[in-house]
């Protein structure tokens, strides 16, 4: 049983606050949807879970499994057992899906050991089945010329060879037509599972009736304003954000 | 032919190296030498070294009209880095043979040595004279059935001073045809002082199977600082060479400057590949040319790394009718060093083409440098050269220039160019540590990526200790 748990976080952009006192706990099985406009400081909360250099945490904290991630480099807390699904994943030019993946699971072993290769491969072939992705896909090198459905298939793909504890999902329904969107759905559904706990930010309510969701909480302002279940997303979608910001402007200061 | 001297861009710049330690990478140890010319050049170095070697008149007279010209030539500082102004031509020594085993032993190597041949898999024995403690590799007995079977095919197969000893016909011939002495200046240095180094010649029609290694000979002279190498291959004959190792040679020489030519008779394939990896304070500043005759193939595969500067422009002179030349390269300049490498081109015949593609990675404060010439004169027709040349930096301080210069008379001929230039960038580091790498093995991956498709055209044992090596110089350039 793993929890991310989430405290009064604080960060900033050089001087800019961006996220103001979010706090949020999200358990093993467990899968929440962050939704909200524009600019609300989704995408920040994403990558500074992950540790991304740009951004300056001024207050609380990001805990996993009941230790402080903050100190540590974005590759501590991946192997610690934290991915996240990129919105817009990097191009690796002349390295296959192959090899960046064998790097990375080589990485998680102990110093010394080497990564035993007929297991590796057997153990990606399961995974690129159970996702029902074509066996030539993992010699093309990573990102490189793949569409918005390529791109996002591969987060799906490390995703389900790194097994990890916790996953933070970046808009992954952006840039996808309605065949990719159930495609990666689908993936990350078969991913799903007691051990596995799952953050997905997103600004539309369409990927949440591919993935439907334990928690929906909506994001304002860089704080979580209201949190409710899968309903919340459908009265988002009715009513739109303007609803939540005039019920935020009618409370008192 | 025109000489490299004056036929290159012309670029004045700033010596990016001023203030390096030189005596980093140095590596002293006492060695009794039974033939030593002592520091300095002169006519009484050169005679000394002919004399050693009991070298016929003709090579005599040959090593002291080539030491003329090298003092004659002026330092090609008007187009090429001023720091190459910073070698003292007297403090070297030019010509060592050491008679007796060295007295260091294996506890005296330093441990950073010793973790990087670790690291790198250099096998036991190797690593000893790598390291000095040994004079002699050892490895006459492990391999000499190699030199067994080519010699069964007739190809004669020794280093220079055997080959000019017992073949001097073959030898004269073709000795200092494609790099005449004035070449440039660096060349008649070596034509001045050369020790070392191979000749190889192959039967008409004699296609060896395995690649020759300079590797499996190595001994005090041949890991010289002068050597001279003389392939030829008669026609229809086919053979690949293989010099250099990739672990870090540790020696107190600052001054490397050889002298490679090949000669492809017709229809004959020469394969020439180089991977080396020189210590930070060494000037490595290597002449290499192939002449290839009518439907002849001539290919260099040249990796370098380390050097505080390494000039080093490999060409072919396509003289024969559809000759085929090409030059694949990689150069990795980490701080303090500057790598500045190429090709050269000359078509001299009709349906000639060749082919360049070069890749170079620039990290922290080094320098990649790429200079090209291809000569495709009027009067030929169909003939072909594609030049492709990419960089890579790492660092936002890391620099790469780029002096194609292509000229192409006529309108028989076609060429094609492409160059780019990118850099690893933050995000995409940040992507690969995201997925558990560190950042050194996350630069180390993005520049492997970046060569992969070159290293592919490296045999299988050199691109694994490429990419090992990539590994090391990548970890300590992060942090």
């Amino acid at each position: 049983m793993s929890s991310l748990v989430i405290h009064d976080l604080h960060v900033s952009i050089g001087d800019k606050p961006i996220v103001k006192g979010l706090s949020l706990t999200v358990n093993s099985g467990e899968v929440h949807a962050i939704m909200g406009p524009n600019g609300t400081g989704k995408s920040t909360l994403a990558k500074v879970i992950a540790g991304h250099p740009d951004y300056t945490v001024t207050g609380g904290d990001v805990l996993l499994d009941g230790r402080s991630v903050l100190a540590q480099e974005a590759d501590e807390r991946a192997r610690a057992g934290l991915f996240l699904a990129f919105q817009y994943p990097s191009e690796i030019p002349g390295v296959s899906i192959a090899n960046f993946l064998r790097a990375a699971v080589q990485a998680r072993l102990p110093e010394g050991e080497e990564i035993d290769a007929t297991a590796y491969y057997k153990r990606l072939y399961a995974k690129m089945d159970l996702l029902k992705i074509d066996r030539k896909f993992t010699s093309r090198a990573v990102n490189e010329g793949f569409s918005g459905g390529e791109k996002k298939r591969c987060e799906i793909l490390q995703m389900a060879m790194l097994e990890p504890k916790m996953a933070v999902m970046d808009e992954t329904d952006s840039g996808l037509d309605i065949d990719a969107l159930r495609i990666v759905s689908d993936g990350v559904n078969a991913l799903r599972g007691p051990g596995l706990g799952v953050l997905m930010i997103t600004h539309y309510q369409r990927l949440l009736n591919h993935i439907v969701p334990d928690f929906v909480h909506v994001m304002y302002d860089g704080r979580i304003v209201k949190s409710g279940d899968k309903s919340l997303a459908l009265d988002l979608e009715s009513r739109g954000y303007d609803w939540v910001k005039q019920e935020l402007a009618a409370l008192p200061a | 032919m025109k000489s490299l001297i004056d036929s290159g861009p012309a670029t004045t710049v700033e010596n990016p190296v001023a203030g390096i330690d030189q005596t980093k990478g140095d590596f002293t140890y006492d060695v009794a030498y039974e033939f030593d010319a002592g520091t300095g050049l002169s006519e009484r170095t050169v005679d000394y070294i002919s004399s050693v070697k009991k070298e016929a008149d003709w090579i005599r007279a040959f090593r002291r009209q080539a030491l003329q010209v090298f003092q004659s030539k002026p330092m090609p500082t008007h187009w090429a880095t001023r720091d190459l102004e910073n070698i003292d031509f007297d403090r070297i020594r030019y010509y060592l043979a050491s008679g007796q085993k060295p007295k260091r032993t294996w506890d005296e190597v330093p441990e950073d040595i010793k973790r990087t041949f670790e690291r790198l898999g250099i096998p036991e024995q190797e690593r000893k004279f790598l390291a000095g403690v040994e004079a002699q590799f050892d490895s006459e007995a492990a391999y000499s059935n190699i030199k067994e079977i080519v010699a069964k095919q007739g190809v004669i197969f020794v280093n220079s001073t055997e080959g000019l000893r017992e073949h001097p016909e073959l030898f004269r011939r073709w000795f200092g045809k494609v790099i005449p002495t004035g070449d440039n200046k660096f060349s008649a240095l070596n034509s001045a002082v050369f020790s070392g180094g191979s000749f190889i010649y192959v039967p008409p029609g004699v296609k060896v199977a395995q690649p020759l290694q300079a590797y499996f000979r190595i001994n005090a002279e041949n890991f010289g600082q002068f050597e001279r190498t003389l392939i030829i291959a008669d026609e229809g004959s086919e053979v690949t060479y293989m010099e250099g190792c990739t672990a870090p040679k540790f020696s107190t020489a600052t001054l490397h400057s050889a002298v490679v030519e090949l000669v492809a008779l017709k229809g004959a394939k020469i394969q020439y590949i180089t991977v080396q990896n020189w210590a930070n304070n060494v000037f490595n500043l290597v002449t290499k040319r192939g002449l290839a005759h009518e439907e002849a193939e001539i290919k260099w595969i040249d990796c370098n790394i380390g050097s505080r500067l390494t000039m080093k422009y490999p060409g072919v002179v396509l003289k024969g009718r559809k000759a085929r030349g090409e030059v694949i390269s990689i150069a990795l300049a980490n701080d303090g060093q500057h790598q500045d490498t190429g090709a050269k081109m000359i078509h001299a015949a009709d349906e000639t083409t060749s082919n360049v593609v070069s890749k170079s990675i620039s990290v922290g404060q080094g320098r990649a440098t790429y200079r090209g010439q291809v000569h495709i004169p009027k009067r030929l027709r169909g003939c072909r050269n594609n030049t492709e040349c990419d960089a890579l930096l790492i660092n936002t301080n890391s620099r790469t220039d780029t002096y194609p210069a292509i000229t192409v008379r006529g309108d028989r001929n076609s060429i094609q160019h492409e160059a780019s230039v990118s850099k690893v960038s933050e995000d995409m580091i940040f992507y690969m540590q995201q997925r558990g790498l560190t950042e050194g093995q996350a630069m180390s991956l993005a520049v492997n990526g970046f060569i992969n498709d070159l290293a592919r055209q490296f045999p299988m044992e050199y691109s694994v200790e490429l990419k090992r090596l990539i590994d090391l110089e990548m970890e300590g350039s992060v942090g």
